[in-house]
């Protein structure tokens, strides 16, 4: 691991986290029979995701608004503006603004959770205490991770067309009826299908890059650190890959 | 467990050997610990004493001479015969290793909610008592970060204990504690080594403190066991290594000094 070969390395650690992934998938199950874990997670990714999701997502819709008005009024179709931004967020970038900001919001925050109780010997405690540390402390906010993630992106998509629409309708003068009866003909469910699997498939990666980080710290201050900028660094990039790989994907089928 | 006979081993550790990326940390280590007592394994710091506690507990695997406990080899189970084991075992980390996110009363019931499904009353009890026992019975609603070092270290004590374990496994129980706290701690060691009749493993290198508890010490030095027996034989011993390291004498067997190259060269040579 001497990073002789930079690109074995990458092969090396994708191997790694897949191993993780399958040993983290085994206990996942046993870990739903502890909802209260669970719930705890939820809350903790979740609700303390709310206020900076909904405020990006407020703030992203306004400036479709802006944009969008401007493309399309070029072509005198500006009462599309709600169909483009619907369609804006739902598909793209609900599910990717949402990731990114859940990798620097709660990803870090998992990451140096989980590497400082290795850092304390809180992991190697539970494991002498013959508990599995990845069931009851990984498994539940790996899993916290996967189930909030397609509800923040929702939460994010409706606040985004709520901003759209305050700039659009109120600010720009496009007519409200149009706005809303065009988005609701010219969107349908497969878009939202097509957000609800990007997201998923968001989740569980962030989620991943998340707690493999910080069980895999080194037990120091400086790793702790150097733990949680990889999270971000690695969620971002698998996040943007497959972004496209999914677009892809949904193009062709 | 019933038929114990004094003589009887709990632990056996034979011609061990094992190496860290190439240097030997144990190279022939032999060492009995023998129910109901309080086995002390001393020696100065790098020696190892952590790695053994690891060893013994099927944490890592002996590069070659056998570890048993209660009669089982931990390097050899699975998984799930491993953690039957270590349900067995308690062990008092050096910090203490508190869960962060739970407060005292939780930290001492989570071994018993991950491995037991006894009624809430009952296990409210039974963790109570387990606090009284270390004098933190009043502090059960605290947050681990509002405790003392000591304290905490009683915290998980209480928490090592609370399954019953036939033996417990002290890791540098001493380090960092005031004198009171000391004395609370070593007077919890020979309490719960006599009235409960748990065997006991006291690693540490505080001499002083141990000798006056233990019934028998090992003391490590180069990968082996330089010395066995009672405080009093220990402190018998003519053996250079075992005289410098039980009366602290700075230059010895165990040299001041760690490897360098020549002083003249090095010191002494142009600039």
């Amino acid at each position: 691991m001497g990073g002789r070969n930079p690109l074995l390395d990458v092969f090396a650690k994708i191997g790694r986290v897949a191993l993780f992934l399958g040993r983290l998938l085994g206990q996942c199950v046993p870990s739903i029979a502890h909802p209260r874990l669970l719930i705890a997670q939820i809350y903790n990714t979740g609700a303390r995701s709310l206020i900076i999701i909904m405020l990006c997502g407020l703030f992203v819709g306004m400036v479709l608004g802006l944009q969008g008005y401007d493309l399309l009024q070029r072509f005198g179709s500006e009462s599309a503006l709600g169909v483009a931004a619907a369609l804006g967020l739902v598909k793209e970038l609900g599910p990717v603004i949402t990731a990114l900001l859940f990798a620097g919001r709660a990803g870090t925050s998992l990451t140096s959770e989980i590497g400082l109780m290795r850092a304390t010997d809180q992991l190697t405690a539970m494991e002498m205490m013959a508990v599995d540390p990845v069931r009851r402390v990984v498994a539940p906010r790996f899993l916290g991770g996967v189930i909030v993630m397609p509800m923040l992106t929702a939460i994010f998509d409706a606040v985004g067309i709520f901003g759209a629409q305050l700039i659009g309708v109120g600010l720009l003068g496009v007519e409200s009826g149009s706005f809303w009866s065009q988005m609701q003909s010219a969107v349908g469910m497969r878009d939202v299908n097509e957000g609800l699997a990007k997201s998923l498939v968001f989740g569980v990666a962030c989620s991943l890059m998340a707690v493999y980080e910080g069980y895999h710290a080194e037990p120091t201050a400086e790793g702790v650190g150097l733990a949680t900028t990889r999270t971000v660094v690695s969620s971002a990039v698998l996040t943007l890959v497959f972004d496209y790989v999914l677009t892809a994907a949904f193009m062709n089928s | 467990m019933g038929s114990a006979t004094p003589e009887e081993s709990v632990v056996e550790v034979r011609e061990l050997r094992y190496t860290i990326s190439g240097r030997a940390i144990f190279d022939g280590l032999n060492l009995t610990v023998r129910r109901g007592e309080i086995t002390a394994v001393m020696g100065p710091s790098g020696t190892g004493k952590t790695t053994l506690l690891r060893l013994l507990m099927g944490a890592v695997r002996p590069d070659s001479g056998e570890i048993s406990v209660f009669g089982q080899q931990p390097a050899r189970l699975g998984r799930t015969n491993l953690f039957a084991l270590r349900q067995r075992v308690g062990m008092l980390f050096q910090n203490g290793a508190l869960m962060s996110d739970l407060d005292v009363f939780e930290n001492v019931a989570f071994p018993l909610r991950a491995h037991t499904r006894l009624p809430e009353p009952l296990l409210r009890r039974l963790v109570l008592m387990k606090l009284q026992a270390v004098g933190l019975r009043g502090a059960a609603e605290l947050s681990t970060d509002a405790l003392s070092g000591g304290m905490a270290r009683r915290v998980a004590l209480a928490r090592a204990i609370v399954m019953d374990p036939e033996l417990l496994i002290y890791d540098e129980p001493f380090v960092g504690l005031d004198p009171i706290s000391l004395g609370v701690i070593l007077r919890l060691i020979q309490t719960l080594n006599s009235t409960l009749g748990i065997t006991s493993i006291v690693v540490t290198h505080d001499v002083e403190e141990i000798s006056r508890i233990a019934h028998r010490s090992y003391l490590l030095a180069n990968g082996r066991a330089a010395a066995a027996g009672s405080p009093a034989e220990l402190r018998a011993t003519a053996a250079p290594v075992v005289r410098q390291f039980m009366s602290g004498l700075p230059d010895g067997p165990m040299p001041f000094h760690v490897p360098a190259p020549d002083y003249r060269e090095q010191l002494l040579g142009d600039f």
